[in-house]
């Protein structure tokens, strides 16, 4: 967000991060409306919407956390960590989902805690910090599987008491017409939405813009920098846990090697969507659109029936242009 | 902080023990105990990428022979070609008596397997490498011909009157995974090779599931691993495809989705008996001088779970064995 006021109205206009990003996703959704026939049905945008959405709501608060200036790469990983405590300790215990829910979010609060906590404490850089904590998650992931199951990918849980409960929550869908709605797309939105009034509304969201742009200055003018930022560390981890529960109560079991990569998947929405890696600049509808350009450019190129060998390619090209449409969409209406 | 633990450890001492579905109480006297030691050491190097369903049985299967033949076993595993040649180096320079490992990348690992074999150590491959085991001097071979099982696949669909599979490659770049999709088009020319995220299960619905929506000809799903085949089975039901599924690969809910008939069949190459075979080759060669396989490769697949034998292998799978 920019506060600056020597600018015209079209400026100003372009100078809003989230403008760049729904420039090059209108572009990009153009593109594949006119490449791919199978894209224009509202079947397919809601494919998209969803795969945006298990990216998204996770990138809702990475983008936050690297407004407020520091990374979290654990958070890939913990969505795995959230769902393996969820179904290994109710599966091993026989005890009721909803308890090893409750469980699994506070171990992943606890998580983000730490992270938060060390990375204040240390003044180590948050990129080593949750580097460490990647790690280690990855491997706790591994090992506690093996120990519980005898193998790596955890038990079955549909037969545990809670099952249809939780899943209403965290993994139901309901048809309109022939298209199949996730409700993870509608809690999405809303947390997009809430996002996106915490930063631009409330006395927190600027404490955020603060503590990203300029810290010690920040700190003089009487903002609670530590509290702020390890609070943004616990609120990645809260939409990491919320998006293991949902893979959780949809695919029943999970594979404990999962996850890894997606945390750049997040950062990458994230800076697509107009969020400075250097912090302080940036906004909730920003990323949601970033998630939503990743979300359309690996399913469109599916939907187009091109060959799947060059999809990286294709996605680093597509995210690249993406990024400098928004760079020089920036630069021209900040000139 | 500290009331909120006690908090919750009360809720779960009041919850405990009131759910059905969890993990059945193993029986108190099972675990077999292990045999006298026979005082050899074998190290078993392998490409695992960690947290692989397929990977942890063939570990298993080593473990187990281990076990039985009193093997005093050292397992590595690093998926990067020149660390794997580093891991079977190390194993050189301990002084084992023998190494099992697999040559899926063989220019890479030519020269710590030909240092092993120079060291008078016997090298015994498996799962990877049956073209070229031999010219690096290993002395016996224990897998499955990714291109024949992708063949065997591909005459099976072609018997069944396939038009258009598409073979879904979760794993960018394995060659294993190409030379399946290979032998599989091979057998069904209009076969189509998809590209996914193996690591996102959400990202391997949703692209499958846009495969679908694209191209409704698509009548066969062929999926290289089973946590693979369960996200397809979702897809399907998403994008309400007719399409059938087949796989590769067995793991425990994967044989339920047989007998469920939600997947037709999959190809089994046995990992287990990879691992077991491999140390207990070794044990046999250490011992005896004994050469299985008569100079060629010993075949562990590929072999057909379906309808027809499932009610056989589903406990096995359940015990993580197959």
């Amino acid at each position: 967000m920019s506060r600056s006021t020597s600018m015209g109205r079209a400026g100003r206009l372009l100078a809003r991060p989230e403008v760049g990003a729904l420039v090059a996703a209108v572009a990009i959704f153009l593109f594949f409306l006119a490449v791919a026939p199978a894209f224009r049905s509202a079947g397919s945008l809601f494919t998209v919407l969803y795969q945006s959405s298990t990216i998204g709501i996770v990138a809702v608060g990475v983008g936050m956390l690297m407004i407020g200036g520091e990374f979290d790469l654990s958070a890939g990983v913990i969505v795995t960590s959230a769902g393996l405590v969820n179904s290994l300790f109710c599966w091993y215990f026989g005890v009721n989902l909803w308890i090893g829910a409750l469980l699994s979010l506070l171990f992943c609060l606890a998580v983000g805690f730490l992270n938060g906590w060390l990375v204040m404490r240390t003044g180590i850089p948050s990129f080593l910090i949750t580097l460490g904590t990647f790690f280690v998650l990855q491997g706790v992931n591994l090992g506690v599987t093996k120990l519980v199951t005898g193998s790596v990918s955890s038990t079955d849980i549909a037969d545990i008491d809670g099952f249809s409960s939780l899943q209403a929550v965290f993994a139901s869908s309901f048809g309109i017409g022939d298209v199949t709605v996730w409700t993870i797309v509608l809690f999405w939105f809303f947390f997009v939405a809430l996002s996106a009034w915490i930063l631009q509304r409330t006395r927190p969201g600027n404490w955020i813009y603060a503590v990203g742009g300029a810290a010690e200055s920040a700190r003089a003018v009487g903002v609670p920098v530590v509290r702020t930022k390890i609070s943004l560390f616990v609120t990645v981890s809260f939409l990491g846990w919320f998006v293991g529960m949902h893979n959780l109560y949809r695919f029943n079991t999970l594979q404990a090697g999962n996850g890894v990569g997606n945390e750049f998947l997040y950062i990458i929405a994230a800076v697509v969507g107009g969020t400075l890696l250097t912090g302080g600049f940036g906004n909730a509808i920003g990323v949601a659109i970033g998630a939503f350009i990743f979300g359309m450019t690996s399913l469109g190129i599916v939907y187009a029936g091109w060959d799947p060998n060059w999809f990286r390619a294709f996605l680093g090209v597509m995210l690249l242009l993406a990024v400098l449409v928004n760079h020089y969409a920036r630069k021209w209406g900040s000139r | 902080m500290n009331r909120l633990v006690v908090a919750g450890a009360a809720i779960l001492l009041l919850a405990a023990g009131c759910s059905e579905g969890g993990r059945e109480e193993p029986d108190a006297n099972e675990g077999s105990a292990a045999k006298q030691s026979s005082g050899y050491t074998i190290a078993f190097v392998t490409h695992e990428r960690p947290g692989d369903t397929f990977w942890d049985k063939v570990r298993a299967g080593a473990e187990q022979a281990a076990i039985d033949t009193g093997v005093d076993l050292k397992y590595s595993n690093d998926p990067d070609a020149g660390k794997q040649a580093t891991l079977i180096q190390q194993a050189v320079d301990s002084k084992v008596q023998g190494i099992a490992t697999t040559l899926v990348t063989p220019e890479a690992l030519a020269g710590s397997v030909k240092a092993a074999t120079g060291a008078g150590i016997p090298v015994v491959g498996l799962n990877a490498g049956i073209e070229q085991y031999k010219e690096l001097g290993a002395l016996m071979y224990f897998g499955s011909d990714e291109t024949l099982a992708g063949e065997s696949i591909g005459e099976r669909l072609a018997t069944a009157g396939a038009k258009h599979p598409i073979c879904v490659i979760h794993q960018q770049g394995s060659v294993a995974l190409e030379a399946r999709c290979a032998g599989v088009k091979s057998k069904v020319a209009a076969t189509e090779n998809l590209q996914v995220n193996g690591a996102d299960d959400a990202a391997v619905t949703t692209a499958l599931q846009a495969k679908l929506a694209q191209d409704s000809s698509i009548d066969y799903i062929v999926t290289l691993g089973a946590p693979v085949a369960l996200d397809a089975v979702q897809a399907k039901e998403q994008a309400s495809s007719p399409a059938k599924l087949v796989t590769f690969d067995l793991n425990k809910e994967m044989a339920q989705a047989i007998k469920d008939g939600k997947v037709e069949f999959a190809i089994d190459q046995q990992p287990y008996a990879q691992g077991y075979m491999a140390v207990t080759s070794l044990y046999l060669y250490l011992k005896n001088g004994n050469d299985l396989g008569g100079g060629g490769p010993v075949l562990t697949g590929p072999s057909f779970v379906d309808s027809s034998n499932i009610d056989t292998i589903l406990p096995f799978t359940e015990k993580n064995t197959r």
